[in-house]
């Protein structure tokens, strides 16, 4: 079919434009971007696995029960008999990298979009489509930009990974009752001290089911990422699909689905801590 | 200072709600209505040129139904919401005209405010709350924890420092609501409805302890209500508001006795709760209940000796009432070895509908020990019960220990 609107073509024009105007930037970003995630990656894979599994064990042993922190074991010492060890660090690597660069970005704009009811109707289209557009079309930009290597699938990995943090900060610090916002005023209390002595403390739980999602995300996105020489995990399923290695493409997949599990219950734990207080609470506030 | 110098001033204060206020507040000037400017300007007047003293050390109640107003005007005391028209001087001080800086510092150190539905943080145990308006202010963690102590201590708090919120009932909620305003130590707080939530009983507690409280500290306190009961025990003097307007203010006497408009006439009319209160708001619902078809003597025994009461009400299958059964009643039934109690049930009993009032129920007792059986009107089937002692309790508003007394006093006679 002919096309009678190109669309592509200014999205085409404008990266372009971009690229050639901003190159040095994105330079920059490229380096500063690679050391710190090579610097993370050397970091999980210079210490011990054992080290490493015992570290994580316990996290989900404090935070989210035996159970978990049985898996937990269990799963990690699996990969590393599997061989997949330095691979899952790397995509562990990124993952953590890509999370930290998104939650530095969506807290704040959720805060601005829970206050500004002008940000939120802009943000909210634009957050629509970063969660909907199909995850590899991120992976063209970010070629163009950086060229291949982790960076840019860390760059596509922030933008599809982010909404959900932006989201839910906002819609947590939405729901604290107003009542508490105006008790604090009444007692003087600057926008600030509201936001940090009862709005922010009052959001957590919903703010860290964010951040559970932008992990989970993270992760999905790092597996399509290998496609563009990220490394870790990825790479070993797209090599899998590429020779037809179902016993390759099984295994990393496996490893995959372990480190999901693993990161999505103690993530989702650290916020369900909590919880059973603001349980209760909820209750007090609809009480007459 | 003397004892009636004027704390707070209130001067033609007027707020309203809308997007053409200056228009709106033209019209109000030129005496137009409430309606009215809601109809031409799509304006909401909340308070409508008041006027106020208030003196130190004085409990001032503003007493109003909801919409009428009192609570948007607390609220402009401490510019919580600024007012439209008008000043609020405090201390001399005019806070309509104070920056952000001074207004802070107003709120932090001169008022302090205690909520209806208390507003107390719920992550933070019961000693942060309590110290939660020193921690705005900046002092030091140990320095206001010790003061946030001692004002928990003041009322009657001590030993559940370290709970949450959560934990604790109601009213003892707002005694941390009130340590949080009190550890301030301000000369004005500003009670919004803060005895509202709770249930009548430990309102009554409570209202006795603010007084209590009052003589201690001597605080200028602005207490807002929608009960007139509460207002004549608390308030030195009552302001009564109806649709933004101040329409009297004066002592509870001077109000009781000379009421200013039709208004407020009605409203001091209606305190006769005998007049109001109905038996379908008065009556226990869902009663331990005989049914004369299911139940024999065994079991209405066993259900009687549960219920604590030495009478239950009996209704047959269609939940149709039928008549009150007495514990000797069953008692002979069992002796007589009876399968039925069909014929030991009083049939000859007070019942009434649901909405006959307190001052129509009390004739029905005078001759009788029996409870009242509320009914439902189209179909007669068993709604609930009310008790002597309560329709006692209601018409003569003696608590329940005079009740208890007075009753043995007749015993004895």
């Amino acid at each position: 079919m002919e096309k009678i609107i190109n669309i592509g073509e200014y999205i085409e024009l404008a990266v372009d434009w971009l690229t050639e105007n901003f190159a040095p930037l994105f330079d920059l970003i490229k380096n500063v971007g690679n050391t710190s995630i090579e610097g993370i990656e050397w970091l999980l894979i210079s210490t011990p696995f054992y080290i490493i599994i015992a570290l994580i064990g316990l996290l989900a042993l404090y935070k989210a029960g035996r159970g978990v922190a049985a898996f937990t074991v269990i799963g990690l010492g699996l990969i590393f008999l599997m061989g997949f060890w330095e691979e899952t660090m790397e995509s562990m690597a990124l993952i953590l990298f890509s999370t930290v660069i998104a939650l530095i970005q969506a807290l704040p704009l959720g805060i601005w979009a829970a206050k500004n009811d002008r940000v939120e109707r802009i943000i909210r289209p634009i957050l629509d489509l970063m969660q909907t557009m199909p995850a590899f079309v991120y992976l063209i930009p970010a070629v163009l930009f950086f060229s291949i290597g982790k960076l840019p699938g860390a760059f596509a990995t922030v933008i599809f990974a982010m909404p959900p943090a932006v989201r839910l900060t906002s819609l947590g610090i939405k729901q604290v009752p107003a009542d508490l916002k105006e008790a604090a005023r009444a007692f003087g209390a600057t926008n600030k001290q509201i936001l940090f002595k009862v709005e922010l403390p009052l959001a957590l739980n919903t703010i860290l089911a964010g951040v559970n999602q932008t992990i989970m995300m993270a992760l999905s996105m790092v597996v399509i990422a290998g496609m563009i020489a990220a490394g870790g995990l990825g790479e070993r399923v797209l090599e899998g699909i590429n020779n037809l290695d179902i016993g390759l493409g099984f295994e990393s997949g496996l490893a995959v689905v372990i480190l999901a599990i693993v990161l999505d219950r103690i993530t989702q734990a650290l916020g369900q801590a909590k919880k059973e207080k603001n349980f209760s609470v909820s209750k007090i506030f609809k009480r007459k | 200072m003397e004892e009636n110098d004027i704390k707070i001033e209130v001067k033609d204060l007027s707020l309203i709600f809308g997007k053409k206020k200056s228009q709106a507040l033209k019209m109000l000037e030129q005496g137009l209505g409430k309606t009215e400017i809601l109809k031409k300007t799509k304006c909401t007047v909340g308070v409508n040129k008041a006027n106020l003293q208030i003196k130190t050390g004085e409990i001032f109640v503003i007493m109003g139904l909801s919409g009428s107003g009192k609570s948007t005007l607390l609220r402009c005391l401490n510019r919580l919401i600024s007012p439209t028209a008008g000043d609020v001087i405090v201390n001399n001080v005019n806070i309509t005209k104070e920056d952000n800086k001074a207004l802070l510092e107003t709120r932090r150190t001169e008022m302090s405010m205690v909520f209806q539905k208390f507003a107390l943080l719920p992550h933070r145990t019961i000693l942060e709350n309590a110290a939660f308006g020193l921690e705005i202010r900046g002092e030091e963690k140990e320095a206001r924890l010790k003061v946030a102590q001692e004002a928990l201590e003041s009322v009657g708090l001590k030993g559940f420092e370290n709970q949450l919120p959560s934990q604790l009932s109601g009213g003892m909620q707002q005694r941390v609501g009130l340590a949080r305003a009190l550890a301030n130590d301000p000369e004005v707080l500003l009670m919004d409805e803060a005895f509202s939530a709770l249930d009548p009983l430990i309102k009554s507690d409570m209202q006795d302890e603010l007084i209590e409280l009052q003589e201690k500290v001597k605080k200028t306190i602005v207490f807002i209500t929608h009960d007139l009961d509460e207002a004549i025990k608390l308030g030195d003097r009552i302001a009564i508001m109806k649709d933004g307007v101040i329409e009297q203010v004066g002592t509870a006497e001077d109000i009781l006795k000379n009421p200013a408009s039709d208004y407020v006439k009605a409203f001091v009319e209606k305190v006769d709760r005998k007049a109001i209160i109905t038996a379908g708001s008065l009556m226990f619902e869902k009663p331990k209940i005989v049914t004369l078809e299911k139940d024999g003597p065994e079991s209405v025994l066993r259900k009687i000796r549960e219920s604590a009461f030495e009478v239950l009400p009996v209704i047959n299958k269609n939940k149709v009432f039928e008549g009150f059964i007495w514990l000797p009643e069953v008692i002979k039934a069992k002796k007589q070895n009876a399968t039925s109690i069909s014929d030991f049930i009083t049939r000859t009993c007070p019942s009434v509908y649901p909405d006959v009032t307190v001052e129509e129920m009390l004739p029905l007792i005078t001759n009788t020990k029996s409870p009242i059986a509320v009914v439902d009107e189209n179909n007669g089937r068993l709604l609930g019960v009310v008790t002597q002692t309560s329709l006692v309790i209601e018409s003569t508003r003696f608590n329940k220990e005079e009740i208890v007394e007075l009753k043995e006093q007749a015993r004895e006679q």
